[in-house]
């Protein structure tokens, strides 16, 4: 250490002078010393903090530097929003989010190359920074809103949040109106054309024809209904979307009911008799399956869905609907059918309302393009969850979780608010701890306790 | 990817010539986006600004000439990276070329009557989309350097070609059944024509992306053997 730094010889020398003059001018001795000591002391701190400082300097600046950029990046790397870090017009690192959305490459390039977007070019050339949104930056009909800030002289961050899906839920709203008069008009229509020709020159229409016309006119007059009558069940499951349901009942009962309210024999072909509708139980065939819902909604459910496999599935083979309890407390409802399937591209979208992969053929089986819809918002009430799936060439499933509990006996006597205040003291412990454990989880709000606190049979 | 460049001033004169591309590459983009949207809605203003932005696609190719030039006469760039500022000398003209086709559909969407009971009308946004999808996907795989992306756009001009000749046949039957719509559909087989030129320039860039990310051409790579 010592041989690096150069021993101050001029301040030592310049201390001995003033030091030795001190005390000839009649300074305490002890003071004289204590005085030189600290003086060559202080001459010493700044040499040895220099020496470091004059060696270290740059690489220490740019060390630290570089460590507070990893230890930024780092920590933006999971963050959900896209964010880029740029040296002047250089992308110097892009966290993962920005990585997946606009590729890998981006880093280490100019920021044109990356985003291209002439709106986005110019919002790189504003000296100050700032925000701009554009559409069609990632791909056609994506809308991205991008900021720019400035960091220090040479840094900026650019942060790129996507708002496609806000300015598809927008749309949507608006859309649905249109979407809704666009389809009540066109069973309208046909049902004022044929009414016209019938009601202009009663004679000349023959029997025949003026009972098909008024079949068609039953037909459509029939599907307006249905539409009206889905549009209804639509808005009233907006309307109560944050109320949990409160009764107690078996999915097993239900499930039974439903497909026995679809009679046996293939009407469209005539070829077989068999059942058009099979209730499967893979586990514990007889036993009930209790849980908290609605029962008329949890019956349209399972009406629509057995309905859309009918209509779009294989005449021939017979729709399964299986009922089982999975895992983590949730009951499993399944649909299944053989037909041609969906395609995978279509699959994201099949709960939009009015959405349709062959409009010709869902109209004339009598759809609505509401039924997933429906059963969408239902199972959202519930607080459950739908998948679908389908393989081409081999059919659909639908999948429904619905969360359960234990077997139902609703104890009308208990009051609630004890019940949920003391739920741990209520759980049966012979009965599935777990379970109930969970349903207390997934339906906080519900008056779940109660179901819990019934006997078990 | 390219190796740091020991000259770091030569390093910041690629990156600079990529963005210039990269930025030319947007307009054009957008040109053909908004052209398009003039054209169906008939909105002139929309095609004025269509046809007054080209200016800066045409001022950018200048740009990218003098660039590359001066990049090649200084630096006398060797193997990928001489292939990178050639590849993208060749890319400026075709994307100014495509900015024309696109200025060229915002100049006919002024001319275009009875846009509502035009049916063709529908199909030409549709022929766009596999165009402009092209154009964005091409230059994606300029800026990732990804050869294998470029061979893929290549593959796809013979869906905009199928779509050319559809239309083709489509208007020219129109034309014969109602006289009175000539003007209108004759314009319209330009449009149809500019975008199927639009797919071809498309997949030339893509041949030039391929050429500078592998050093390979694509169009003999076939008889080519494996080395």
């Amino acid at each position: 250490m010592t041989n690096k730094i150069r021993r101050p010889w001029a301040g030592m020398t310049l201390a001995t002078v003033v030091l030795a003059s001190l005390g000839a001018a009649g300074m305490p001795a002890p003071m004289v010393v204590l005085t030189g000591l600290a003086w060559l002391a202080s001459l010493w701190i700044p040499r040895m903090g220099a020496g470091e400082s004059a060696v270290r300097t740059p690489t220490a600046r740019t060390d630290h530097e570089a460590l507070a950029r990893a230890a930024m990046c780092a920590a933006l790397e999971q963050v959900g929003l896209a964010i880029v870090l740029m040296r002047g017009h250089r992308i110097i690192a892009a966290n993962a989010a920005a990585r997946a959305e606009f590729g890998a490459h981006i880093v280490g390039q100019d920021a044109r190359v990356a985003l291209r977007h002439p709106d986005a070019v110019k919002l790189l050339y504003l000296a100050d920074g700032g925000s701009v949104t554009i559409r069609g930056l990632s791909s056609s009909g994506s809308l991205w809103q991008l900021t720019r800030q400035r960091i220090d002289e040479r840094y900026w961050t650019i942060e790129l949040r996507d708002r496609s899906a806000e300015a598809d839920i927008g749309r949507a709203h608006t859309d649905f109106v249109a979407n809704a008069s666009h389809e009540l008009r066109t069973p309208l229509s046909a049902i004022i054309g044929y009414v016209e020709t019938l009601a202009e020159d009663p004679g000349r229409v023959d029997a025949d024809t003026t009972a098909r016309f008024l079949g068609i006119v039953l037909r459509e007059a029939r599907r307006m209904q249905s539409l009206v009558a889905d549009l209804m069940s639509l808005s009233q499951l907006e309307a109560e979307k944050h109320d949990v349901p409160t009764d107690h009942i078996d999915l097993a009962l239900l499930a039974a009911r439903v497909v026995g309210e679809f009679p046996p024999g293939m009407v469209s072909t005539g070829q077989s008799s068999g059942p058009r509708v099979v209730l499967l139980r893979p586990d514990e065939p007889n036993s009930p399956i209790g849980a908290i819902g609605d029962t008329k909604q949890l019956e349209q459910m399972l009406r629509n869905l057995i309905d859309n496999a009918l209509k779009y599935g294989d005449s021939a083979r017979p729709v399964e609907v299986s009922l089982a309890r999975g895992k983590r407390g949730m009951a499993m409802i399944t649909v299944r059918d053989h037909g041609t399937g969906i395609a995978p591209d279509h699959l994201p979208h099949l709960t939009r309302r009015f959405y349709r992969t062959d409009p010709g053929r869902s109209r004339a089986a009598g759809g609505t393009g509401l039924g997933l819809a429906i059963v969408k918002h239902i199972v959202e009430r519930h607080r459950g969850k739908l998948d679908i799936s389908s393989t081409l060439g081999e059919g659909t499933q639908v999948t429904i979780h619905l969360p359960f509990s234990s077997p139902a006996a609703p104890p009308a006597s208990k009051p609630a608010s004890k019940s949920v205040s003391q739920p741990g003291e209520r759980v049966d412990q012979t009965a599935a701890p777990a379970n109930a454990t969970l349903t207390n989880e997934i339906l906080p709000g519900a008056k779940a306790p109660k179901a819990i606190a019934g006997p078990v049979s | 990817m390219v190796a740091e460049h020991m000259a770091k001033a030569f390093d910041e004169e690629i990156t600079q010539l990529r963005g210039l591309i990269a930025e030319m590459g947007g307009l054009a983009e957008l040109a053909i986006s908004e052209s398009m949207e003039a054209l169906v809605k008939g909105s002139q203003s929309l095609a004025d600004s269509v046809i007054a932005r080209d200016l800066r696609i045409d001022a950018l190719e200048q740009d990218v000439d003098k660039l590359a030039i001066q990049i090649i006469a200084l630096r006398a760039p060797m193997a990928d990276d001489l292939r990178e500022v050639i590849a993208s000398l060749k890319i400026a003209g075709i994307l100014e070329r495509i900015g024309d086709y696109a200025k060229n559909i915002a100049k006919r969407s002024g001319k275009i009557d009875g846009r509502e009971a035009f049916e063709p009308l529908t199909l030409i946004p549709a022929m766009s989309e596999i165009a402009e999808e092209m154009v964005h996907d091409v230059l994606t795989a300029y800026a990732a350097r990804d050869s294998a992306l470029a061979q893929e756009v290549m593959e796809r001009d013979a869906k905009v070609d199928g779509f050319y000749d559809a239309i083709f046949r489509n208007l020219v039957s129109f034309m014969v059944e109602r006289p009175a719509t000539i003007t209108t559909a004759a314009q319209l087989l330009f449009v149809a024509r500019n975008l199927e030129r639009i797919g071809d320039h498309a997949t030339n860039v893509a041949e030039q992306v391929y050429f500078a990310a592998t050093g390979d051409y694509l169009g003999d790579r076939a008889e080519r053997p494996e080395n």
